[in-house]
């Protein structure tokens, strides 16, 4: 494995990566939501260099452990896990197939542009109407509203559709 | 809070100086001078988030309603991400072999830096909203400065934790109004909690020499700096949440960053560093 001519290439790994799911969301991989930054050889060690989506995510560790058993799994011997913080992961970086997927799968794809700002500018413009309008995954209406802005996991929010009346998540903006 | 590390390989200093290595250059992180200040300040930090992340995960399972419970418990795994994050760097800032779980978990409370406003009870909904949406609208004001701060590591926790900290903020100030402007009984309940957290307040902006020889190494504001921008958000929200802001001093209690707390402290910890304590090393 260690020897350049025999190891895989990092095209390779990184097709390998695009099959490894995310424990949470399983229709989305960890290279569809952008998390994996960086793949390269240091010497006979692979390196894989993770972007940690919320900073309190417990899959974090998970994803990490899954990536490592897969990458195992495919005969890789050395190899090291790097945490890298910046730039910080934004859900701009979850690909485009990987947000159809996301909808297909009843889960609403973040609305780009829109993470909380954390001012009271923010909150006047909400409070007079000029809210993110959420399709509903399932019929497609733009009549939703918001239930919570906190939802099943750190990623996502509450909402509920006023049409078909079904209750949704959607991956809010980071 | 075990990594993976911990999960995988006995070895975890090892891989923490691997990880180490492949983190940004930062030369504060070699600077013999500066290194008590700027361990004490990234206590200060981790400490805060810390306490308040473990004070907020007592409602988990306890909430009102479903959504508030849910926004709770996610609101307190934020804060203990981001513990990891600054107890993480002053481990490595402070080189003398301990983690970030030594510090969280093996530290007693003179050793703790976190303001006094974040240990007190949670009480209620009021006392518990009212606190974090104090401690909310400095933490973005704090955040936002240090993505300008001179240590390119403070500056990229700085800019993971604010993108969650804007939720944060959203959440509870809206909470204020909705429960300040609400009925007698709450508008009642978030007065009195405001009037009694409100002496506690004051402590987040009270610089003491640590401060000053991080913000002299260009690391962070000075914290009297961020006073009057929390003022102009807290003023707007609580004017909006018809609640009267209180006349008295607002740095009454003080001491909690220089390690002197309030006795709810010990009980915390007392919970929440049991394991370790019982069963030292003990990992998952």
């Amino acid at each position: 494995m260690a020897d350049p001519a025999t190891r895989p290439t990092v095209d390779q790994v990184w097709d390998w990566l695009a099959d490894v799911p995310d424990p949470e969301i399983p229709v989305v991989s960890v290279s569809d939501l952008g998390i994996v930054r960086e793949v390269r050889w240091d010497g006979d060690t692979l390196v894989v260099a993770v972007t940690p989506t919320y900073s309190g995510c417990p899959a974090t560790a998970v994803i990490d452990m899954t990536i490592e058993s897969h990458l195992r799994e495919q005969g890789i011997g050395r190899l090291r896990l790097e945490r890298r913080l910046s730039p910080p992961w934004t859900t701009d970086w979850i690909t485009p197939a990987a947000r159809d997927k996301l909808r297909a799968y009843g889960i609403a794809p973040p609305v780009d542009g829109t993470a909380a700002a954390g001012a009271a500018a923010g909150r006047a413009a909400r409070l007079s109407g000029q809210g993110l309008s959420v399709a509903c995954p399932r019929c497609g209406s733009a009549d939703t509203e918001r239930v919570s802005q906190f939802g099943s996991t750190p990623c996502k929010a509450s909402y509920r559709c006023r049409d078909c009346l079904e209750p949704f998540d959607y991956f809010k903006c980071h | 809070m075990p990594s993976l590390p911990d999960m995988t390989t006995p070895d975890v200093m090892a891989l923490a100086r691997d990880a180490a290595a492949s983190q940004p250059h930062d030369p504060h992180l070699q600077d013999v001078d500066l290194k008590p200040a700027f361990f004490d300040w990234l206590c200060r930090m981790g400490d805060n988030t810390a306490i308040l992340g473990h004070r907020i995960s007592e409602w988990c399972g306890h909430g009102p309603v479903l959504e508030e419970d849910i926004a709770l418990a996610n609101t307190a795994l934020d804060l203990i991400g981001h513990t990891q994050m600054w107890l993480g760097l002053a481990a490595e800032v402070e080189d003398a072999g301990r983690t970030a779980d030594d510090l969280a978990f093996l530290r007693d409370a003179m050793k703790y830096r976190n303001v006094q406003l974040v240990e007190l009870p949670n009480r209620d909904m009021a006392h518990t909203l009212m606190r974090e949406f104090l401690f909310d609208a400095w933490h973005v004001e704090m955040l936002t400065a240090l993505l300008q701060s001179g240590s390119p590591r403070v500056a990229e926790i700085a800019a993971k934790a604010l993108k969650e900290v804007g939720y944060h903020v959203e959440r509870s100030s809206d909470l204020v109004v909705r429960l300040g402007d609400g009925t007698d009984e709450s508008h009642a309940r978030m007065q009195d909690a405001l009037d009694r957290l409100w002496p506690y307040a004051g402590e987040l902006f009270l610089g003491d020499g640590v401060d000053a020889a991080v913000a002299k190494a260009g690391i962070a504001p000075a914290p009297g700096d961020l006073r009057a921008a929390w003022e102009r958000t807290v003023d707007a929200v609580l004017d909006e949440a018809t609640l009267r802001k209180p006349e008295g001093r607002f740095d009454v209690h003080r001491g909690g960053k220089q390690g002197r707390h309030t006795e709810h402290l010990g009980f915390i910890l007392a919970e929440m560093q049991f394991l370790q304590r019982a069963y030292p090393g003990a990992s998952w």
